[in-house]
C-alpha cells in the first residue's frame, strides 16, 4: 500500500442503500446502477472522508473478513480506484468533507 | 434478467419497502378537471415530521423515493426535505406540475442531484392544457420549467395522462417532448376521487378505443407480443403474487397514512402513531395484502388473463374486494387480446362493462387519524 494516508468519502451525487448486506448504487448522472459485494459495501460504509483506508482495512474488512492484511490493503486500493473512477467514491491524500448521513 | 430487476426480486422476496412514493401535500395550484384530491390542507406532517419518516425509511431499505403531491412545491420547505433525502442517500423521483420551479429552483434541483423529474402536461395546444389544469398560462410555465431543468442537464420526462377531452393529443405532446430533448410516457388511467366521487371516471378514455391506443406502434413497443392472447396459467403462476405494492412498495400521505400503493387504499397505520417498521412489518392489513397469490383470486384465478393482466388489486379493492377483479384492467385484457375475461364471462356480457358508467361504489381513500 501506498506510504501516503488515502482518505475516501462517498460521493454525494449518487444514491446508495443497502440491501441484504450488499450495497445498492445508482449515479443519476449517466443513470448507472450497481451493487458493491460485501467487502466493497464495508468500505463504502466506512468512507465517511476522515478515516484512513489502511484503518478501515485493518479495523472493519480484516475483522470481518478474515482476510491477510496486505493483500487486503493491495485489494481495498485497487477496489477504490475502481470505485471512484465510476464515481462513486473520491479519494484525497488529505481528510475530506463527508456530506451524507451515512 | 437485469441488475435492477434482479435487486426488486430479492427486495420482494425479503419483504424490504425498495421503494415508497411519499405525497407531501395535497395542496395544489391547479384545479385539473381529472384530479381526485380534496385539497384542503387536514394537518399535513410537519418538516419534522417529515424528516424523522425519511430516517426510518432509510433505515428501513428504502432506495427509491418519489415525492409527489398535490403539487409539491406548495410546500416552502419542499427543497430543504428533498436536500434531507439526498443526505441521507435515497434516489429521489420528483412528480410535479413545474408551475412554481423557475431557473433558481431547476439549479437547486441539480445540485441535490435529483433522479428524474415527471412532469404532467396534457396537451401541446396551450388553450387544450390551460383547460384541464384550470390555471391560465400554465402550459407556457410548465414548458418553461421543463426548459430550465433540461438546461440543468436533469432527467425530465413529460408525463401525459389521456383522456376523453385530450385523447386526440398525445401524438403532439410526443412531439413536443422530443422536440425538447426530454422523455415521454403516456397514462390511460384516471383513478377516482378521493371522497369516492366517480364522476371522474366518465373523463377515462372509452374501453372502445383503447385499441387504438394498445395498437399504435408510436405508443406501444412490440405490438404483436403486447396483444397477443394470453397464455394458461401454470401451476407455478398460480402460487404468484399481483404487484410490488405490500410487497417491496408502499405509499405514505401527507397526513402520515401508510397504504400499500397510492392506488391502493387500505388504511395499515399512522407513522404518527406508529413506527414505519412497525406497520410494514406487523400491521394485519400489510400482511393480509402480501399473502395473496393468483390461485385465491375469486374470479381471476379461473381467467386465462391471469398471468398477463395488469390487475391492480388497489382499483380491485376499490371495487369491494382485494382479491376480486378490476373492471379498468378486464377492460384493458379483453380490447389488448380481443379474448373475453373471466370477469365478463361469468356476467355473460359480449364486452366488458365500463366502470363509469357501472355506477359501482366506490370505496375511499380518507384521512385515517382524524388529524390534530
Ligand atoms: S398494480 Fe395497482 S396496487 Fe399494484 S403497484 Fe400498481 S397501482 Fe399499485
Ligand atoms: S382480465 Fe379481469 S378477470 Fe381476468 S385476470 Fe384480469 S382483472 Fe381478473
Amino acid at each position: 500500500m501506498s506510504e501516503n494516508p488515502i482518505y475516501v468519502a462517498r460521493n454525494s451525487a449518487i444514491a446508495a442503500r443497502a440491501l441484504a448486506g450488499e450495497m445498492m448504487v445508482m449515479n443519476s448522472a449517466d443513470s448507472t446502477f450497481f451493487t458493491l459485494n460485501e467487502v466493497a459495501t464495508v468500505i463504502f460504509q466506512a468512507a465517511d472522508g476522515r478515516t484512513p483506508l489502511r484503518e478501515i482495512v485493518r479495523d472493519r474488512v480484516c475483522k470481518q473478513f478474515e482476510v491477510d492484511l496486505a493483500e487486503a490493503e493491495a485489494d481495498a486500493e485497487q477496489l477504490v480506484s475502481e470505485l471512484s473512477q465510476h464515481g462513486i467514491l473520491i479519494t484525497s491524500n488529505q481528510p475530506l468533507p463527508s456530506e451524507t448521513s451515512r | 434478467m437485469t441488475l435492477m430487476s434482479e435487486v426488486g426480486q430479492k427486495a420482494f422476496d425479503l419483504g424490504v419497502p425498495l421503494a415508497v412514493h411519499m405525497d407531501v401535500t395535497y395542496r395544489c395550484n391547479e384545479r385539473c378537471v381529472h384530479c381526485y384530491l380534496d385539497h384542503d390542507d387536514h394537518g399535513e406532517m410537519t418538516t419534522a415530521e417529515i424528516t424523522d419518516a425519511l430516517d426510518q425509511l432509510a433505515d428501513a431499505g428504502v432506495f427509491f423515493l418519489t415525492f409527489s403531491g398535490g403539487e409539491v412545491f406548495m410546500r416552502r420547505d419542499f427543497l430543504e426535505i428533498v436536500e434531507y433525502a439526498r443526505r441521507l442517500m435515497f434516489n429521489v423521483k420528483i412528480k410535479t406540475n413545474a408551475v412554481m420551479i423557475h431557473e433558481q429552483e431547476a439549479r437547486r434541483i441539480r445540485e441535490l442531484d435529483v433522479d428524474t423529474i415527471q412532469i404532467s402536461v396534457y396537451s401541446h395546444r396551450p388553450e387544450v392544457h390551460d383547460a384541464i389544469t384550470k390555471l391560465p398560462h400554465s402550459f407556457e410555465r410548465t414548458i418553461n420549467a421543463v426548459r430550465f431543468l433540461r438546461d440543468q442537464g436533469l432527467r425530465v420526462t413529460i408525463a401525459n395522462v389521456l383522456m376523453t377531452v385530450n385523447s386526440a393529443d398525445h401524438s403532439g405532446v410526443q412531439k413536443l417532448a422530443a422536440e425538447l430533448g426530454v422523455n415521454y410516457t403516456l397514462d390511460p388511467t384516471i383513478t377516482p376521487m378521493m371522497d369516492g366521487d366517480t364522476s371522474v371516471l366518465a373523463l377515462r378514455i372509452p374501453g372502445e378505443e383503447l385499441p387504438s391506443i394498445f395498437r399504435n406502434p408510436a405508443l406501444v413497443d412490440n405490438q404483436e407480443e403486447f396483444c397477443a392472447p394470453p397464455k394458461p396459467p401454470s401451476e407455478k403462476d398460480l402460487e404468484g403474487y399481483s404487484c410490488s405494492a405490500g410487497h417491496s412498495f408502499c405509499y405514505i400521505s401527507p397526513y402520515g397514512d401508510v397504504f400499500p400503493c397510492v392506488q391502493f387504499p387500505l388504511p395499515t397505520g399512522n407513522i404518527r402513531q406508529q413506527k414505519f417498521l412497525d406497520i410494514w412489518n406487523f400491521s394485519p392489513q400489510m400482511k393480509e395484502v402480501r399473502s395473496i397469490q393468483a390461485k385465491d383470486l375469486t374470479v381471476c384465478s379461473s381467467c386465462s388473463h391471469v398471468t398477463s393482466c395488469s390487475r391492480c388489486p388497489g382499483l380491485a379493492y376499490m371495487e369491494g374486494s382485494m382479491r376480486g377483479p378490476s373492471t379498468t384492467d378486464c377492460e384493458k385484457s379483453f380490447y389488448r387480446t380481443g379474448v373475453p375475461t373471466a370477469n365478463m364471462l361469468r356476467q355473460g356480457l359480449s364486452k366488458p362493462r365500463s366502470l363509469a358508467r357501472s355506477g359501482a361504489p366506490l370505496i375511499q381513500i380518507q384521512p385515517v387519524a382524524a388529524p390534530a
